[in-house]
């Protein structure tokens, strides 16, 4: 079996010492990062790639730390929805819905343990996943040729702008405002510069590090001034945390359940990790005999989003490797990251660089193990983190961030760019303008528009060439519908609000 | 609503603009038939029409700040770009401090417990950097006495 041999390369470049040292310090910060309000997986990883970056690691170790930082995030989201009903990011929005009410039960620890496991499930099973079907897909993706990667990259903004928005036009917006800034610097093709104002520091263009920092990181601490850095809670009590073993048995079907529909909508592009715990809360609802305890503290209330958000976000890597589209903003930072380390993600990384995709998913099926043993006997360790206060947290936020940037460049010219992102963030957000479409717009924009130019060249100026292959009217179909279908399926698929007291 | 209506006509300025640079944009003569100019003035046409949808169909009103907040916040921008300018020449820990520990008072205005975070913060962070991560900081600004 070729996957036998792919994974023994993985594992023997996964558990060196060193890469399994770093997936074990990732695992933990990225809990830490995770568990802390106002702290995802997207502005997490973000702040620490420029930190990465300078610390000198070679493309797998990176790709390993930041992965397990990414993993570790995701697990820890958990613990502030349920102990505090705030997310500590999006996807675990769902999970406050039924883990705040049962650790109003007293049943924090329960609530924790259960949420624990179903994330590991969810999240192994996800890693099993993308490595039966990355493979796969990446055989698909040599068929791909630019007219195919055009309409691929509009799918990843349609969806994304159509799936994950409130409005159409402003999600649309958001990608045109990235890819009108990518197209800051000079063209690829003619070396002409272009938007660059006469200005040298715009000459290279605006880095996609700078953008993400700025938008998703520096826009926290305006946040945090304007509430006063509520929510960070102080005195959380947590009792001795004991295996609630027959919660964990009667979800078991409903983490396999999850798991199933977290992956897919973490492979669609552009919808991720917040579409997946949002169908697998509703999936279980919609099937579950006791439909009405669920928001009442219902223990497969906070299984089915656990498992089906982390599942999501194994399965949103599956596109982000083989085509270099990313599923959601976590692996748009991904992205970021292999584009940093100068790998570029695609069917061709599948053949020429065999360790670093295999290593990856074997430091992946590791992280998840050490994941579990430190999410579920150690979690008081996290919970005390929790009472870190957002004035202290926020600060210290914005000082890495400035660091990270300053580093890359030593240039005053980004960090004035990523404080312009920072406020940028604060007010589309406040705006319901989606931040994510921008970093994909940035990121993507120059392939986006080579592959434009490049199918023009092979077709010699025929537009129609755009939509000469199977596959390329299938994605635009797709691009369209996905763009327009949420327009009418709002009333149906209405995003739940958190709870509150 | 009012927010909605002038940020979209914002919008759809900005992207006449964009796209009226994008037609004074240089070509070489090395082009190819869609050319540098194409693609921007696509995008800037999304951003367009997008602007005039938010003008014709608003969005309520978010969910705005009130004056003191705004001070708060226009203090901590300014904080930011000061310390961005001061990064270089004044070395790493004293602006940190400062910086830290106004936004840290924004946040929560405790005199005390602020200046404690900033000066805390710029000193673990300079030995984090330094010496856990190896970064090549500097700490004091080079001609600084003594």
């Amino acid at each position: 079996m070729e996957i036998f041999a792919n994974l023994a390369l993985g594992f023997s470049v996964a558990l060196t010492p060193f890469t399994l040292f770093l997936a074990v310090v990732g695992c933990f910060l990225g809990t830490i990062i995770g568990a802390m309000p106002g702290l995802g997986p997207s502005n997490g990883v973000a702040i620490l790639i420029p930190l990465a970056f300078t610390l000198g690691l070679d493309a797998t170790a990176a790709l390993v730390l930041m992965t397990s930082v990414y993993y570790g995030a995701m697990y820890g989201g958990r613990i502030s929805s349920i102990l505090l009903n705030i997310p500590g990011d999006e996807p675990a929005l769902m999970t406050t819905l039924d883990g705040y009410p049962m650790a109003r039960q007293g049943r924090a620890g329960d609530a924790l343990v259960i949420s624990g496991v179903a994330s590991f499930f969810g999240a192994f099973m996800a890693t099993i996943g993308l490595m039966l079907l990355a493979p796969m897909l990446a055989r698909v993706a040599y068929l791909f040729g630019p007219a195919e990667y055009f309409a691929l990259y509009l799918l990843a903004f349609c969806t994304l702008g159509g799936i994950a928005s409130n409005n159409q036009a402003k999600a649309a917006l958001a990608a045109a405002i990235g890819l009108g800034i990518s197209m800051i610097g000079l063209d690829n093709t003619t070396g002409m510069p272009r938007f660059t104002g006469g200005n040298l520091h715009l000459m290279d263009g605006v880095d996609f590090l700078v953008a993400i920092v700025g938008l998703f990181a520096v826009s926290e601490v305006f946040f945090f001034i304007e509430s006063h850095g509520r929510g960070s809670a102080i005195g959380v009590k947590l009792a001795r945390i004991t295996i609630p073993v027959k919660d964990i048995v009667n979800s078991g079907w409903t983490m396999v359940r999850a798991t199933l529909i977290g992956f897919f909508a973490g492979v669609l592009p552009g919808a991720g990790a917040s579409l997946g715990s949002f169908l697998a809360y509703t999936g279980e609802k919609a099937v579950a005999k006791d439909r009405d305890s669920f928001g009442k503290g219902n223990p497969r209330g906070v299984a089915a989003p656990e498992a089906g958000n982390n599942a999501a976000a194994g399965g949103a890597l599956v596109p982000m490797l083989t085509l270099g589209v990313p599923g959601s903003g976590t692996t748009a930072v991904l992205l970021a990251l292999l584009m940093t380390l100068n790998i570029t993600p695609g069917p061709t990384l599948f053949a020429d660089r065999p360790e670093v995709v295999w290593g990856l998913i074997a430091s992946l099926l590791i992280a998840n193990i050490v994941l579990l043993v430190m999410n579920v006997p150690l979690v008081k360790l996290f919970v005390r983190i929790l009472t870190v206060p957002g004035w202290v947290l926020l600060p210290m936020v914005t000082m890495i961030s400035f660091v990270g940037i300053y580093s890359l460049s030593g240039s005053y010219f980004d960090l004035l760019l990523m404080v312009a992102f920072g406020v940028m963030g604060y007010f589309f957000r406040k705006m319901d303008i989606p931040t994510v479409p921008i970093i994909l717009g940035i990121l993507l924009g120059n392939n986006m528009e080579d592959s434009l130019r490049r199918a023009m060249v092979i077709s010699g100026g025929d537009w129609t060439f755009l939509f000469s292959s199977g596959i390329a009217i299938g994605l635009w179909v797709a691009a369209i519908a996905g763009f327009v279908a949420p327009m009418f399926l709002r009333g149906l698929l209405r995003k739940p609000q958190a709870i509150t007291d | 609503m009012r927010t909605d209506r002038i940020f979209g006509l914002a919008v759809v300025l900005g992207a006449l603009a964009y796209i009226a640079s994008a037609f004074q944009l240089q070509t070489s003569f090395l082009s190819d038939p869609v050319g540098s100019r194409t693609f921007p003035i696509i995008v800037g046409s999304v951003a367009a029409v997008c602007g005039l949808v938010m003008v014709v169909s608003p969005d309520p009103e978010p969910d705005w700040p009130h004056g003191r907040t705004w001070a708060r916040l226009g203090i901590a921008v300014l904080v930011l770009v000061g310390y961005a300018y001061a990064l270089r020449p004044w070395g790493f820990v004293l602006p940190t401090a400062l910086a830290a520990g106004i936004i840290s008072y924004q946040i929560n205005p405790r005199p005390m417990a602020a200046a404690l975070t900033g000066i805390g913060l710029s000193v673990g962070l300079y030995l984090l950097f330094k010496y856990a991560l190896g970064l090549g900081l500097m700490a004091l600004p080079r001609d600084f006495p003594g």
